[in-house]
């Protein structure tokens, strides 16, 4: 393997190597970076941050629904309060997670490059995140969101909280979003290493090249609606709000045109990395490479046509809810057929169940559940039943944060001695993915039979008989939470001791695994050139 | 199944209910068969294929025709049988019976109105005949809201200036529970409507006299079902907790300071005037939301409401 680059010992020399990380020193040399990897480090922390933010407002949400009626706050706190959960976890945290933090940093050293293909337009997008993130936080100050992150209308626009302020800054994120994908792509098609054919290219750069194709085509659409949210607010212009002349059901077209494609911005990363832990810990070729990469492609494009089955009974026409739901099963067939394509490569493996293995395998049982149950809500009977429970809460609960999340967390494990140079703490960080895999299955499960017995979603009072399940799925939301933490201690521990990872510590073919822990500021000493696959993990087979 | 069925969903109300819990159960037992054989292979591979035991080297297995078509049209053709079913049922919900009996449903924040074809008008609560088909045309006052009775495994949006309709034919007699699905604010999750389905004779009767229950009941009584079922208790509390609208905890006799900075002392006629003309009278600090009782209450029922407000001294 080339395995060119020497890695010092833990306890070896006094001087620390030179990285990406120490090249230059102080605040202003990250403020002005270009380099990819720091971007990737400062977004790493800025969605980390709102994910903690984020988390805490479903805590105070969960601990609300303890009991009927008031627990601990008002309903029009509470109302807020899972606004603004909703709205930081979607728009502040889950979309630019993987591809904005991880991909930023993996992309390029995965394409054999020095950078991306726009290092400025890359700065530019972490600074407008940043800037969107301000508009949202000073939203909460000054009044909060009462309108659920979905800003249905003609609620959104009559509300008297701080909604225009909302949208603005969704809107602005939106083209941090924008120019992270349009970088992806141009890096994708002109920055590969010599000999890095596309069948070579690693699943994840697959994965982030599709979901980059969504966030350009699909993120100007949620853009211009939530302009015309605030042009119907400030100018009293009529265009979803019936009394002003408007249709209030055009809203929810535009709106889920952007935000079901979104799911997929959401969930895609999440399957693309997991397309990299399962071969790597099992030491196993992937199976159905061409069929995984180009599923992630279809399901892009397929992502555009599934908006109407959010809206089967929002008074669209039965024919538009017949071909919605036609549709929407279609795009269930690639998802399925990459969970059998990752079962197949374990099959057979040389398994090492290290914390990425296991976040991967719980990606498998969690996005299980997450796709299985949206049969109940694709089929159109049931889904009228089921429509805006606790069902739909747990099922996409179930994919935003069992899946996505999940394989967040476990690309941050995969990765974290790649981009700090150190090991993370295994045995603290097993304890961490066991208890997070528990405390979510129980924070989640009882919520599935919430909404199969009848309980509406934003509810801030309930019926007395969803006590005990209620109170079960916040109990759960304390070990997840606690799950979380431990987690979080595993990795963040590791940042006190000396650098102590090496190059390639989980045996990896990726490119990525042939720079130095951390790289240097242009990654590679030399260009490398590729002659095998991302997963030939036995050299002595290549011809 | 059935004793997980009862479990799982409330009882159910109709024909209709029972048919989409047939498919319902169906797509359950699917998603348990497909989730264990996820689970079932991830967790023997895992064992199995440790590297403790399997050092490798591992095949090299790159793909399988056969294999990947199999998993492509199985599932393929599951979800074709599931889309046809969900489809046959989402029509059926669709179209009501010519013979139906209309209610005019009006949703506004945060209550229920309902008016019967003979003019006659309830709030937050209906009766109806059971085995008779009922078609609800709906429509709202202000936001979206959206019509949900769990029992019979129906909902649909309330929307703004449009109509929407939503049937069902009970077989089952008792309450049925309907809750407003679609998040409209503040009381959201107190917008709630109970559906009364009676057998003929019992519904006949509430028709010519409304309750024979609330007919002989004291005054205060009443007043206090009223103050329950008819959407008072959404915004005005009765233990001086601040709602929407003023607690009645103790107001009877005092001076309420208004919003127009004039006061008024709140007696019979205040209460009245209050009930049939919202807006006339404003407390100071309270929007003016409240909503007009006027053709809802019978003359009784207001008097009712007003020696219930006399007793919160």
């Amino acid at each position: 393997m080339a395995d060119a680059i020497t890695v010092p010992s833990a306890a070896g020399g006094t001087a620390e190597r030179r990285s990406y990380l120490n090249e230059s020193r102080g605040l202003w040399s990250w403020l002005y970076t270009v380099d990819h990897k720091r971007i990737g480090v400062m977004y790493l922390w800025a969605v980390l941050s709102m994910f903690f933010l984020g988390g805490v407002f479903a805590l105070l949400v969960r601990l609300e629904l303890l009991t009927p009626k008031r627990t601990i706050m008002s309903a029009e706190q509470y109302n807020r309060a899972f606004t603004l959960h909703g709205a930081i976890m979607i728009f502040l945290f889950i979309i630019p997670s993987i591809p904005a933090a991880l991909g930023n940093f993996v992309l390029p050293l995965m394409l054999g490059a020095k950078d991306v293909a726009f290092p400025r337009l890359n700065l530019a997008s972490w600074y407008v995140y940043v800037l969107g993130s301000v508009f949202a936080v000073t939203a909460m100050i000054t009044g909060g969101v009462d309108t659920g992150w979905t800003f249905y209308t003609p609620y959104s626009t009559t509300s008297a909280s701080s909604v225009t302020t909302m949208t603005l800054a969704a809107f602005i994120l939106g083209f941090s979003s924008i120019f992270t994908g349009v970088n992806f792509i141009a890096t994708t098609h002109k920055l590969r290493a010599p000999g890095l054919t596309w069948y070579r290219m690693p699943l994840f750069v697959w994965g982030m090249y599709a979901t980059s194709i969504i966030q350009i085509l699909a993120t100007p659409v949620l853009g211009i609606t939530l302009l015309l949210i605030v042009m119907e607010r400030v100018f009293s212009v009529g265009i979803f709000d019936a009394r002003l002349g408007g249709d209030p059901v055009l809203f929810q077209h535009f709106f889920w045109f952007y935000s079901h494609p979104a799911v997929y911005i959401m969930i895609l990363p999440g399957m693309a990395i997991i397309s990299e832990i399962i071969p790597v810990f099992s030491r196993k070729t992937i199976f159905g490479y061409k069929a995984i990469a180009w599923s992630s492609v279809a399901i892009a494009f397929i992502s555009f046509l599934v908006w109407g089955h959010h809206m089967f009974v929002s008074g669209q026409s039965r024919l538009a809810g017949a071909i919605f739901s036609f549709l929407t099963f279609l795009v269930a067939i690639p998802s399925a057929i990459k969970v059998f394509n990752w079962l197949t490569t374990m099959y057979k493996g040389s398994i090492e169940f290290k914390a990425p293995m296991m976040y991967a395998v719980m990606f498998l049982m969690l996005f299980g559940i997450g796709g299985l149950t949206g049969l109940f809500l694709g089929a159109l009977a049931t889904d009228v039943h089921l429509h805006d429970t606790y069902f739909v809460v747990a099922h996409f609960h179930y994919v935003m944060m069992g899946s996505t999340t999940i394989a967040f967390l476990g690309g941050l494990h995969y990765w974290w001695p790649k981009i700090f140079g150190r090991m993370y703490n295994e045995k603290l960080a097993t304890v961490g993915a066991a208890l997070v895999f528990v405390g979510f299955n129980a924070t989640f499960l009882p919520q599935f039979v919430l909404g199969f017995r009848g309980m509406p979603r934003r509810y801030y009072n309930y019926l007395d008989q969803f006590q005990p399940l209620h109170a079960f799925s916040t109990f759960g939301s304390w070990i997840l939470g606690l799950g979380l933490a431990v987690a979080a201690l595993a990795l963040v521990t590791s940042l006190r001791k000396k650098p102590d990872a090496p190059a390639n510590p989980w045996g990896g073919r990726t490119l990525e695994w042939e720079a130095s822990s951390p790289p240097i500021t242009h990654n590679f000493e030399i260009t490398p050139v590729v002659t095998h696959g991302p997963y030939d993990f036995y050299p002595e087979r290549e011809h | 199944m059935n004793g997980i069925r009862s479990i799982l969903l409330p009882v159910a109300g109709s024909e209709y209910a029972r048919s989409h819990d047939t498919l319902l159960m169906f797509i359950l037992a699917l998603t348990v068969i497909f989730f264990s054989l996820i689970a079932v292979l991830s967790v023997t591979f895992v064992w199995r294929y440790r590297r403790s035991r399997n050092q490798g080297p591992t095949p090299h297995m790159t793909h399988n025709t056969a294999l990947e078509l199999t998993w492509s049209i199985i599932p393929g053709l599951i979800l074709l049988v599931l889309f046809l079913w969900g489809l046959k049922g989402y029509i059926a919900a669709g179209v009501a019976p010519l013979d139906a009996m209309e209610i005019q449903v009006t949703g506004k924040k945060w209550l229920w109105a309902f008016e019967y074809p003979n003019g006659a008008r309830t709030i937050n609560e209906i009766h109806v005949p059971v085995g008779k088909p009922v078609k609800l045309v709906m429509t709202s006052e202000d936001v979206i809201h959206s019509f949900y009775i769990p029992t019979m495994r129906i909902k649909q949006d309330v929307l703004p200036g449009r109509y929407t309709e939503l049937w069902f034919t009970p077989t089952k007699a008792g309450m049925h529970q309907a809750f407003c699905a679609e998040y409209c604010g503040k009381s959201h999750s107190d917008m709630l409507a109970k559906i009364w389905v009676d057998e003929e004779a019992a519904y006949q009767k509430w028709l010519e006299e409304g309750d024979e229950h609330t007919r002989t009941m004291p005054l205060k009584d009443l007043g206090r079902l009223i103050w329950e079922n008819r959407g008072c208790s959404t915004c005005h509390s009765l233990d001086g907790t601040r709602g929407q609208g003023p607690s009645f905890k103790g107001i009877w006799g005092h001076a309420q300071k208004l919003a127009d900075g004039k006061t008024v002392v709140v007696d019979a006629n205040y209460i009245r005037e209050s009930i049939l003309m919202p807006q006339a009278k404003i407390v100071a600090g309270y929007e003016p939301i409240m909503p007009t009782f006027q053709g809802l209450l019978r003359e009784r029922e207001i008097q009712a409401v007003i020696e219930f407000i006399k007793s919160l001294q």
